[in-house]
């Protein structure tokens, strides 16, 4: 493996990892601060069960996106320096900013997992939920800075130099708010079914049901959100990145030739060689309407632009499509319970209704991953689009592909380690979390 | 506004080793103290660290994020040839923080916290360790960009006796500090006589490794001595840091701890007053006697003064935040 391969497979495994996290850590509090709401309107203590519960969860999750956070943060300069150097100063600014969210962050966790009974019941409250707002906060804020790789902006790249350096204006580039609206509708999809399958398999064990279901629902409805919210999002972030990125555009929907009344390409298999696309679905004029709201405008194909300056078309195509495919099921999964919320409330107990939430537990993960595949690798082979190139920015230092196992085996282990904890919280929900089970003793009440 | 951004990076760097460190020691002092004791250790170092240990390592995040966006050629200076040390010592802050979590939070308590236990001491040893290597690395003139093959390039840049003094001096830094902040958290007299054992002991170690320092700079060439000493304030620093070390031993004999504590604060920010205004505002001396000054070295005015109001604005938010959850922590206890 050439120290280049090595350092963007270390990269794209350190930012697929990280991701999860990060968006668990964006969500799970507003879903474990929904619980503390309900807990202090209703004085059910089965939804202070859950609440703390959850909170173990995010404390848990958040302390693994923090230090996979960090190790990017160091990464950056470890793999990058290229990058960072000229890159630091001008797309610094949303992570000087999302530092203070962080922070903000942490503490309000501090207070939150430790203030049971010590302060004002609201004022613990909001510092769950306060988690969940700087959690968003530092997502949107780093967001933003990816956004800026994909459309540069807040300087002038005049002969190899980098002037009028604005970081502001680097801050608010075209990309950042399409991105960040996606990406954090598609965090509270993922989160809200991942959560939700978790609980429907437990649900269907027919272990503590009530808290179960109590928690079921209050996820669902996070993926409800996430899920009807998650094409709106798509189509502006798919109408800014035809506008800013052409080539990306024409490659995730491997659209070879320039044309008017471009079709929408579904599945097949993407010839780079050939300049076409085999067994694919297509579905006319409805790529030109995605872009432009025009059914006959014209959509730019690959051939228009330089060979060297094409992003991996198949991976890039694949990626797109398997993203499509969940959001889609997603969206049925989430009309079927939806209609069965309003009409058919017997099917909300159906062992069918929670195996399709259980099979589902990944699915919005998997959307995420692939989501972020497009965004990246559709970049490349540029780390600033259209000013510098991934491999003009690696590090000098030979061996990264020793770094790379070794961080592989790092992740491969932590990940293993969480979810074993996190199934040693599932188990111990009847004694610790759950007041209506009789194994629940009156000790940990308090704690 | 430089300063305003300078000051930050300092801060942040003085926080992270003051309160990163006492964390960083606890898992230290824990691994050094005999089985018998040790559940005791734990309890006691664990009340002082639980609610703030998130919080202290966004310092360390702090200080990436100023070096990256307002010195950026000194963050990859640092992050090309110090490549190994830092990852290790990312290592050791990955280890430790997860296995932490892990020990802490685990619903279950049984033989695998045993496991999180040795991760957690040996990752709270490793990372201070490097991060005095990595601090040691970029004075010691062992960066030499002009190099032309791997071991002096990236193996040697960092790889030397008095950046093993260094390393272990932050280890005796950081255990002490743990210690010491500990006192104020033991509940009766024999806990507090069993710290202040403790904090006698790290102590000597502090002056030894410290020692340690002075004599490898010597023996390498470095001229610790002459920046420590030559100018008034770095005289000032040390006989500050020394003073404070005998009010110490007589507040921790006539068990007033509030002033313990707050003289250790001091003591430590002396001592890294003394280490970094000598050859302020050099952050970077390389080989090839080229030196990377903050003042010179630095990103566009734009984005420094962003920086600036960035740094100005989160820390109206963190820290009236950060104080108001430790006091309220402090208070918690004791009433």
């Amino acid at each position: 493996m050439d120290d280049f391969i090595a350092a963007r497979a270390q990269m794209a495994l350190s930012l697929g990892f990280h991701i999860i996290f990060a968006c668990v850590g964006m969500v799970m509090p507003f879903l474990m601060a929904f619980a503390h709401w309900k807990y202090l309107k209703t004085n059910n203590e089965v939804y202070k069960g859950l609440t703390k519960a959850w909170s173990k969860g995010v404390a848990i999750l958040f302390a693994t996106g923090a230090v996979s956070g960090t190790m990017l943060s160091f990464e950056l300069g470890l793999l990058w320096p290229g990058f960072m150097k000229h890159a630091g100063p001008i797309f610094g600014m949303p992570f000087s900013l999302e530092g203070t969210a962080f922070f903000i962050e942490a503490i309000a966790i501090g207070f939150f997992l430790y203030g049971w009974d010590k302060f004002n019941k609201w004022f613990h409250w909001f510092c769950g939920f306060l988690v969940g707002l700087s959690g968003l906060a530092s997502g949107i804020l780093v967001v933003a800075a990816n956004a800026w790789m994909n459309s540069p902006a807040g300087f002038d790249y005049i002969d190899g130099q980098y002037l009028n350096i604005d970081p502001i204006k680097a801050m608010f580039n075209d990309a950042w708010f399409p991105q960040a609206l996606h990406m954090t509708v598609a965090a509270f999809c993922a989160t809200g079914f991942a959560v939700a399958g978790v609980h429907a398999y437990l649900i269907m064990k027919k272990k503590n049901v009530e808290f179960h279901t109590k928690a079921f629902k209050i996820a669902a409805g996070f993926a409800l959100i996430g899920a009807f919210g998650a094409p709106l999002s798509g189509d502006v972030a798919a109408k800014s990145v035809a506008k800013r990125q052409p080539i990306k555009l024409a490659a995730m929907e491997a659209h070879f030739e320039t044309e008017r009344g471009a079709a929408f390409v579904i599945g097949g298999i993407p010839d780079e060689k050939k300049g076409e696309i085999k067994y694919a679905l297509k579905i006319p004029k409805v790529l030109s309407f995605l872009v432009s709201n025009d059914f006959n405008s014209e959509v730019k194909g690959l051939n228009d632009f330089p060979r060297d300056e094409w992003p991996p078309v198949a991976v890039v195509h694949y990626a797109f499509q398997i993203m499509i495919f969940f959001g889609v099921v997603m969206i049925c999964i989430g009309a079927v319970y939806l209609y069965s919320l309003f009409f058919k409330k017997e099917w909300l107990t159906k062992n069918w209704l929670l195996k399709t939430f259980l099979f589902a537990t990944p699915f919005g993960y998997i959307a995420l991953e692939a989501g972020w595949t497009v965004t990246e690798v559709g970049r490349q082979p540029w780390i600033i689009y259209g000013v510098m190139r991934t491999i003009d920015a690696v590090t000098p230092m030979p061996g990264i592909q020793y770094s790379f196992y070794f961080f592989t085996a790092i992740f491969v282990s932590l990940s293993l380690i969480i979810i074993f904890l996190l199934r040693r919280q599932i188990k111990m929900v009847p004694k610790l979390y759950d007041p209506t089970d009789i194994q629940f003793n009156d000790k940990n009440k308090k704690s | 506004m430089i300063y305003v951004v300078i000051g930050f990076l300092w801060l942040s760097i003085c926080l992270y080793v003051i309160l990163g460190g006492a964390d960083f020691g606890a898992g230290i002092v824990e691994l050094f103290t005999k089985k018998k004791a040790r559940h005791k250790t734990k309890e006691i170092m664990y009340e002082s660290i639980a609610p703030v240990w998130e919080a202290n390592h966004m310092w360390l995040i702090i200080a990436i994020v100023i070096l990256f966006v307002g010195f950026p050629e000194i963050y990859t200076t640092m992050s090309t040839y110090l490549h190994i040390p830092l990852v290790l010592m990312l290592l050791g802050i990955i280890a430790r923080g997860t296995a932490f979590t892990f020990r802490h939070y685990d619903a279950v308590k049984d033989d695998w916290q045993v496991l999180y236990t040795q991760i957690f001491y040996y990752a709270s040893l490793l990372t201070p360790f490097f991060l005095g290597l990595i601090a040691a690395a970029t004075v010691s003139q062992s960066i030499n960009p002009n190099a032309t093959n791997f071991l002096d390039l990236y193996i040697f840049s960092w790889l030397n006796w008095f950046g093993v003094a260094v390393g272990l001096f932050m280890v005796a830094i950081c255990a002490y500090l743990a210690s010491i902040f500990s006192l104020r958290e033991t509940r009766d007299k024999l806990d507090l006589t069993l710290m202040i054992k403790k904090s006698k002991q790290t102590m000597i170690f502090v002056v030894i490794t410290g020692l340690l320092v002075f004599i490898t700079a010597y023996l390498s060439g470095i001229p610790l001595v002459t920046w420590v000493f030559s100018k008034p304030l770095g005289i000032m620093a040390i006989s500050f840091a020394t003073v404070a070390l005998a009010l110490i031993l007589r507040a921790m004999n006539q068990r007033k701890l509030l002033p313990v504590r707050a003289l250790a604060g001091f003591q430590i920010i002396m001592i890294l007053v003394a280490a970094t205004y000598q050859h302020n505002p050099d952050i970077i001396l390389l080989g090839n006697g080229q030196h990377l000054s903050l003042l010179e070295h630095i990103a566009a005015p734009k984005t420094i003064s962003a920086l600036g109001w960035a740094l100005m604005l989160g820390s109206l938010f963190i820290l009236p935040f950060l104080f108001y959850l430790m006091f309220s922590f402090t208070k918690a206890k004791k009433s």
